[in-house]
């Protein structure tokens, strides 16, 4: 027993370093004052301060937020309302399948799908193409967790709200979504960050005038390692942990009420 | 379909709430999706986009022995991400299943933090080590164990360590998943009874993760077949996969029904490896 604890222990110390270095080696060179950042010069916060005078990084940043948000609202709305249709009408697999199937498709070929959709139907690439685009999986998402929830929900509660003679939109506001709560915020939390990293659907159905953050990142990791992405990776990888740890406090939180 | 307590009302109320969502799907993702892959039987417009007539040519132009060893490149890689990352996944699923109840938190969440960090921020992350003059390197130099750099970017290696590095969550979380309702005195009772390490891991903890190995072997194949920025970034270009030929049919040949084609043949890859993962999973699970 113990010989096997010792080598499984080991790999996962193994996996923990595998998992961690290479963020670290960023974060740490994002302190590089030097403008080539695999030489250290000194430990500064040159480029942190640079960065936000970037107008290109700045600007797609803002459209990264802009696209995010709206399709966080979008793809809650469409995937809320299609998860309380499928249960209402106790839709069989079919019908399921068919709502979570863009999370599973491979994201390249949804990708290409919807560019030459938008091309056939003369749609010019911009960023309502990519909020389109990213509503679509991001719908997917949704769905998969508000049926997941809306499943283990008790049927007479709505029931009981209307033979007291609440209204279909009372009972909707005062009873049904407030039980849903944890699973929209989970929805919603998921939505925003998935639109916010995506990058292959976005890099085919946006145009070359407004690019996201990620297609910014991508088109500067292309020339090699550079300050500025070290920073940017930085500020990222804070932006994400956080919203991690949020996103459980919230869901805590949500699950207690 | 269950019909009991739906009533023919409740069923029209349920159409109404989703039928524009599923409407909406219908035309940005069925449609899109399903076209396109049919889109291999047409012929190339000459400004991009596609008119007819209906033919198989494409068909026959991928196999071209450039298209076929791109194919089993890509298989090649994908494979190798997902064998390395189950090789390392599945002691570290193993090891967390066996802590305590609060280490197995902690430690599941330090595995998925890095998975919600820009892809592509965690990919140029092996630029930054593999590079000639990057961390490893320099670490190797300094220590006196080489003079010149090792050349690691730009190799098939980079490209199948940069989307292990990427993918492993997803191997580990089902694993993980599943070893974790396993009965810890099961293992422990069979080493009572002198069964040996390897017998007992033969015999009850890998038959028992089995649902989830193969969950995340699917997991790790599937997105690392279709990935073309790994490739482009840490391949440097010399290891070309099948992401990379059909993007670069769509946006620089433009040549959608052949880049349609590879698509098709990517979906179809997945759609078999699928079916044959639901397949095993269903005999694991008679089995166990």
């Amino acid at each position: 027993m113990l010989k096997k604890i010792n080598l499984s222990a080991v790999i996962t110390v193994i996996v923990l370093i595998f998992l961690y270095l290479p963020i670290m080696a960023v974060v740490g060179l994002s302190f590089n004052t030097s403008s080539n950042s695999l030489i250290w010069k000194g430990f500064g916060f040159d480029w942190y301060k640079n960065i936000w005078s970037n107008e290109p990084i700045m600007s797609s940043f803002q459209r990264t937020i802009f696209v995010a948000l709206v399709t966080t609202f979008f793809s809650l709305l469409i995937g809320t309302t299609i998860s309380i249709g499928l249960n209402k009408m106790k839709a069989g697999g079919f019908l399921r399948t068919f709502s979570t199937a863009p999370a599973i498709v491979p994201d390249l070929v949804l990708a290409i799908g919807l560019l030459t959709t938008f091309s056939t139907i003369s749609m010019s690439l911009n960023l309502s193409t990519v909020i389109i685009s990213h509503t679509v999986f991001c719908t997917a998402f949704v769905v998969a967790i508000v049926l997941a929830r809306i499943g283990l929900m008790d049927p007479s509660i709505e029931e009981a709200s209307t033979d007291l003679g609440a209204g279909a939109l009372k009972t909707l506001f005062k009873v049904t979504i407030p039980q849903l709560m944890p699973a929209l915020i989970a929805g919603a939390v998921l939505s925003f960050t998935l639109s916010m990293d995506e990058f292959v659907i976005a890099f085919f159905t946006n145009g070359p005038e407004t690019p996201t953050l990620p297609m910014v990142i991508y088109s500067m990791i292309r020339f090699g390692v550079t300050p500025e992405i070290n920073v940017l990776g930085t500020l990222l990888l804070v932006i994400s942990f956080v919203g991690v740890i949020f996103a459980q406090r919230i869901g805590k939180v949500a699950d207690s009420i | 379909m269950v019909k009991s307590g739906g009533s023919k009302n409740s069923r029209h109320l349920g159409w109404a709430w989703a039928s524009p969502g599923l409407i909406f799907l219908t035309l940005f993702a069925a449609i899109p999706v399903v076209s396109m892959l049919f889109m291999s039987v047409l012929t190339a417009g000459r400004f991009g986009g596609v008119t007819t007539p209906i033919n198989f040519d494409n068909f026959s132009r991928a196999t071209d022995p450039i298209f076929v060893q791109v194919i089993l490149n890509s298989l090649v890689i994908a494979s190798a991400t997902a064998i390395l990352s189950l090789l390392i996944g599945f002691p570290t699923a193993l090891f967390i299943s066996r802590l305590s109840r609060k280490w197995q938190i902690i430690l599941i969440v330090a595995i998925i933090l890095p998975y919600w960090t820009n892809f592509l921020v965690r990919t140029y992350a092996w630029l930054v080590l593999l590079n000639n003059e990057g961390i490893i390197n320099k670490f190797l130099k300094n220590i006196g164990l080489i003079d010149k750099p090792i050349e690691m970017l730009y190799t098939p290696g980079a490209v199948i360590v940069g989307m292990t590095y990427l993918y492993l969550p997803l191997m580990i979380l089902p694993i993980y998943a599943a070893l974790e309702k396993v009965d810890k005195n099961l293992t422990e009772a069979a080493y009572d009874l002198g069964s040996s390490v390897w017998k007992s891991l033969r015999t009850i903890s890998i038959p028992l993760a089995m649902p989830g190995i193969l969950i995340g072997l699917i997991f790790v194949f599937v997105p690392s077949l279709g990935n073309f920025v790994v490739p482009e970034l840490l391949g440097g270009g010399k290891t070309v996969m099948i992401g990379n030929l059909v993007r670069d049919q769509f946006l620089k040949a433009r040549d959608w029904p052949f880049g349609a084609t590879f698509a098709l043949i990517l979906t179809l890859i997945l759609i078999v490896l699928i079916s044959l993962q639901s397949y095993a999973s269903k005999k694991a699970n008679v089995n166990a």
